[in-house]
């Protein structure tokens, strides 16, 4: 056991540069998350994000060759001397496009599949697909073909397939990207529903920061293979120099900012349009 | 089932119209109708007064660029400058008027640097811009974006709006299909809402932007800016943060 107790990942001082690159991809990223923890990884296009999170499943260095140095500790397990089927077990990961992890003729099957890998008992399997669709209100779907569903219920499925493996951190790549806002809002929704109910950690990397500051502990923002800033969403978003690395607050954020510039915001900053209205009823009155 | 059910729809030249809808609204298969991958089974579709049942792929896609959701569905050339140089032989244009085509769009989009660089080693913005220009080389008078915001940062989806803007400052028709409304909001364009393979509102953004019932229902979230100006009773509603926070430092 490396690192503390209630941490569920640590990056310390890591760099990494990917053989036939010439410059690091990763520089000198620390950073730690608790265990039951939201933390959202945002940054432009290019800021490191993707490179990131295959040093968390340990991809890098074991797959991807490079120079790297520094340390990744998962859950107390170095990821540099781990294999990564053993990562594998800790870390449930989810992709943009959930038709990229979706491929058995049944629902239940496809959720079935990774426990059916790692060779779990028939009867244990069945209790944890159960579980799994329980959790994500899909049971109804159980026997449906993947390929009818609508994309919001397909992202469902592959969230149900990662939980069944009983992750320790699930790590959302773009879960929403490709959903419609009433769709991601839901997803969003149930991302923190399971960390509340579980007390699953979560890492999750997303452009549309209005989305989901509101549901993060944590907000991490890199920019050019650094962190750029972390902490708590509505100090990260409120920071001076935001749009030079190539992100941009909620408008509500923005718009608090400009009125304290020009001197007409006291208050503590709010997420929400609603919070933001009913605090400048009362500064105003 | 249909996918597309009585839809009417007229759009005019040298106008940008965003077409805006849930998933599964209808909008991608509406768009597939422009260019006559798909042909009506009932209704017509003219494109320049003339229907699209009677044109080929080839012809409409002259006059009709469109740019997919997903940039990789369209790139697959060894470098940037050979993408652009595809459309424009398969289009019939000679060597020689190809490559000063290509040299025109490449600066005019600001990727110049990128003329020798493989379309896959790009960034998701660089591809994007890059799709944009290969369609805009063998100069359509119709440019239709089927969710160019999807996977892009805010950096980009800044530059795909100036794109769009110069567009339009050239006189050409531009056609958005988003659900992201937050990004169509400063663009101020005639909008259309789908629902259910239906057209069910058809407008100017300040007034079906500020319909917040129509917009639930459609699955879409209206912009924050949209939000605001209707709880501080302002109308119309602020196009940028900067009026708003103006405005409100004043009361």
């Amino acid at each position: 056991m490396v690192g503390a107790a209630d941490e569920i990942l640590r990056f310390e001082d890591l760099s990494f540069k990917y053989m036939g690159l010439d410059l690091p991809t990763l520089q000198n990223v620390n950073l730690s998350m608790r265990k039951g923890e939201i933390a959202v990884l945002a940054g432009a296009s290019g800021s490191g994000k993707t490179t990131l999170l295959r040093c968390i499943n340990g991809l890098i260095p074991h797959i991807y060759p490079g120079e790297y140095s520094g340390r990744v500790v998962v859950d107390g397990l170095v990821a540099q001397d781990t294999p990564t089927y053993e990562l594998a077990k800790k870390i449930g990961f989810l992709f943009q496009n959930p038709e990229n992890q979706i491929f058995m003729f049944t629902v239940e099957r496809d959720i079935a599949f990774g426990l059916e890998n790692l060779g779990v008992e028939r009867s244990e399997i069945a209790r944890r697909v159960d579980e799994s669709l329980k959790l994500l209100s899909i049971e109804d779907l159980r026997n449906r073909s993947p390929s009818e569903l609508s994309d919001g219920q397909k992202q469902r499925v592959a969230i149900a397939g990662a939980l069944a493996m009983g992750p320790e951190l699930l790590v959302l790549d773009e879960p929403t990207s490709l959903l419609d806002p009433r769709a991601a809002t839901d997803v969003v929704a149930l991302v923190k529903e399971l960390n509340a109910e579980l007390g699953l950690s979560v890492l999750l990397v997303e452009h549309r920061l209005e989305l989901v500051a509101p549901i993060a502990d944590q907000l991490i923002i890199m920019s050019g293979g650094r962190i750029w800033k972390s902490g708590p969403p509505v100090e990260v978003l409120a920071s001076e120099g935001i749009h030079e690395v190539g992100l941009s607050a909620p408008t509500v954020v923005e718009l608090q900012r400009q009125l304290r510039a020009l001197g007409r915001w006291p208050g503590k900053i709010d997420l929400s349009v609603d919070a933001f209205y009913s605090e400048a009823k009362e500064t105003w009155r | 089932m249909v996918a597309l059910d009585d839809v009417s729809l007229e759009v005019d030249k040298g106008e940008v119209l965003a077409i805006v809808g849930g998933n599964g609204a209808g909008k991608t298969t509406l768009l597939k109708h422009l260019n006559g991958l798909l042909k009506p089974t009932s209704g017509s579709v003219k494109v320049f007064g003339k229907e699209t049942k009677e044109q080929s792929v080839a012809e409409l896609s002259r006059k009709i660029g469109l740019v997919f959701q997903n940039s990789d569905h369209q790139l697959f050339s060894e470098t940037a400058e050979s993408e652009v140089l595809f459309g424009l032989k398969n289009f019939g244009f000679s060597e020689a008027d190809a490559v000063r085509r290509a040299g025109e769009v490449f600066s005019y989009f600001g990727l110049d640097s990128l003329r020798q660089r493989a379309p896959l080693t790009l960034s998701g913005g660089e591809k994007k811009r890059l799709c944009i220009a290969a369609v805009m080389a063998w100069n359509p008078e119709v440019l239709v974006l089927d969710e160019p915001t999807v996977g892009q940062d805010y950096l980009s989806k800044g530059r795909i709006l100036d794109t769009i803007r110069q567009l339009v400052a050239a006189e050409k028709t531009v056609l958005v299909v988003s659900h992201d409304l937050e990004f169509l909001w400063p663009l101020d364009a005639r909008t259309v809402v789908m629902m259910g393979g239906k057209v069910v509102a058809d407008g100017d953004s300040q007034t079906v932007f500020s319909d917040s019932p129509l917009l639930e229902g459609a699955g879409l979230k209206q912009p924050q800016l949209v939000t605001i100006s209707k709880l501080f009773g302002r109308s119309p509603s602020f196009r940028d943060v900067s009026d708003a926070a103006n405005w409100l430092s004043r009361r």
